[in-house]
């Protein structure tokens, strides 16, 4: 365990890095979590990682005090009881609409067939989004490869996460409109936020964006 | 053959209702000790009933036909039937009122979160009696029966609802532009506290106090020197732990962030917290309008306790548990 008392849920992916050198900041030592990524519990820093979309499901029911994940999981998950204590401002990214190059297959069909198909892993920021904007759109929830959806005639556009935009430039498609800026947000159990309130004051203070590296 | 029962519902086998017997005996034991009289109810009221107490109480999930055609749904809580007891059968009664239950009530789950749509809940409900003082006796019979169960670590999470609401007042917001604030401030998310709170452009002092105080937590709040316009917005947490026992005082954690997104409260709210449980085992507070909706006007104070939530306290404390 760390000194803080904490167990802490770590996203694996995108986000690994900005978060490990995050807990380096609390003088954590991340180094077997960086050499090792079959292992997922690292109980002598209190470190467990997973998916980034699974982090809210450990930190709300308490198998987790804290944890780190994107702020698009927790858009696409708002029913969570957790509570988000701070915007640690790396892993940037844009959750955009996206479709063909070329005249906007999506606006055509709203126009046509007065419904757009709209393939996306974030079906409920998909939903309200359209909804605000008053357009009709039918959301299909694919897995991984999102990209594939247009090409293929399965939707008309995607609603996805984009940190360059190289993945959909390879794949021919264009950003129509911009959702939301996203980035990693530290986030913690309601119990855990109460009664581990100083170690979380601490913690948070030190793994802060803000925060100066500690002296290697 | 093997017959399924709904997701959220379960069979309780002998072993463990023998265990919550104990803790409802416990729990009743000391109720009854404070002069509080158990009560039952229909598991069935009208729609309408249910829903008097507003769209911000606690939603019905489950709605029944009857067999004419009446509109009928299960209780989401004892609080809203115990209040329509009071009011039509106890409305010339010498107040307080003192009553108490152990009774399941029914909620809406999302599926796949391992949340129970049918659960057991104690609790007591002290009518008519002062703000302050009602708080102070709800918050020692919950303190006092959490221990006869034998439960140990916990703590109790007291707020006031009406606490950041008077701060904005004081730097000028008025209610529509609060409106932001307040749900972020619902969600406990303090991005987007800090977010709106900027959105307002206040004064460099305003922003601070605005986006410290839903930070602050902990019984160090209550002593450290604090300046108006919170030393005011703080009396009706401090009132209440000032005139409570110091076992009972011990186990206040104020909570200066604490506003519940949905619910009848109007002043203090409380929360129970076990390290062993990743949730509160236990949650009530002051309400000033409910009783007015049923044509009684006093206010009340209550709790009602997870019967299951504090059997799994238990079993983690007994197991060594104190937050993994």
């Amino acid at each position: 365990m760390n000194r803080f008392g904490l167990t802490i849920a770590v996203p694996r992916g995108a986000l690994l890095g900005g978060s490990l050198d995050a807990l380096d900041r609390a003088d954590i030592d991340t180094s077997e979590v960086r050499t090792n990524d079959r292992k997922l519990l690292f109980a002598d820093i209190g470190v467990v990682t997973m998916r980034p979309s699974d982090v809210p499901t450990y930190v709300e029911a308490g198998a987790a005090d804290i944890g780190i994940t994107g702020k698009d999981v927790l858009m696409e998950h708002p029913e969570r009881q957790i509570f988000e204590l701070a915007d640690l401002e790396f892993g940037h990214c844009e959750m955009v609409v996206a479709s063909e190059d070329g005249p906007d297959r999506a606006a055509e069909a709203l126009e046509r067939l007065g419904v757009m198909r709209i393939a996306t892993k974030y079906p409920r920021i998909a939903a309200a989004y359209f909804e605000r904007s008053g357009r009709q759109a039918e959301i299909v929830t694919v897995n991984g490869s999102v990209e594939l959806a247009p090409l293929t005639g399965l939707a008309d556009a995607i609603v996805d996460l984009t940190a360059t935009g190289i993945t959909l430039k390879e794949n021919g498609l264009v950003v129509r409109e911009q959702i939301a800026s996203v980035t990693a947000r530290l986030v913690a159990n309601r119990v855990a936020h109460r009664l581990k309130a100083e170690a979380i004051e601490e913690f948070a203070a030190l793994i802060a964006a803000s925060a100066k590296p500690t002296s290697a | 053959m093997n017959a399924r029962i709904p997701s959220g519902t379960r069979d309780v086998l002998p072993e463990e209702r023998a265990e919550l017997r104990r803790i409802e005996a416990a729990l009743l034991g000391v109720f009854s000790e404070a002069a509080y009289g158990e009560i039952s109810t229909p598991t069935v009221e009208y729609q309408e009933t249910l829903q008097r107490a507003g769209a911000a109480a606690t939603p019905v999930s489950y709605r029944v036909l009857g067999e004419l055609g009446e509109e009928l749904a299960l209780r989401s809580d004892m609080t809203v039937p115990i209040a329509r007891v009071a009011a039509s059968r106890y409305g010339d009664a010498d107040l307080p009122l003192r009553f108490c239950y152990v009774a399941p009530a029914y909620r809406a789950v999302t599926p796949h979160r391992g949340q129970p749509r049918e659960f057991l809940q104690a609790g007591i409900e002290l009518i008519g009696a002062d703000a302050v003082a009602g708080c102070a006796e709800a918050l020692t019979v919950l303190c006092h029966s959490l221990q006869a169960t034998g439960l140990k670590d916990f703590y109790v999470g007291i707020g006031d609802v009406g606490l950041y609401p008077s701060l904005l007042a004081s730097c000028g917001v008025d209610v529509g532009a609060s409106e932001a604030v307040l749900r972020a401030l619902g969600d406990r998310d303090f991005v987007g506290i800090d977010r709106e709170v900027a959105a307002l452009n206040l004064t460099e002092d305003q922003t601070a106090m605005l986006t410290e105080v839903p930070r602050l937590r902990g019984a160090a709040v209550l002593r450290d020197q604090i300046e108006q316009p919170l030393a005011g917005a703080l009396s009706g947490i401090r009132d209440v732990v000032e005139s409570l026992d110091g076992e009972v005082a011990a186990r206040m954690i104020p909570d200066l962030g604490r506003f519940p997104r949905m619910g009848y409260y109007s002043g203090a709210v409380f929360e129970v917290y076990d390290p062993a449980v990743g949730e509160p085992i236990a949650s009530g507070g002051y309400y000033g309008d409910l009783l007015g909706r049923f044509g009684m006007a006093v206010g009340g104070v209550g709790f009602a306790i997870d019967v299951d939530l504090l059997h799994a306290a238990l079993a983690g404390e007994e197991r060594g548990e104190t937050g993994r």
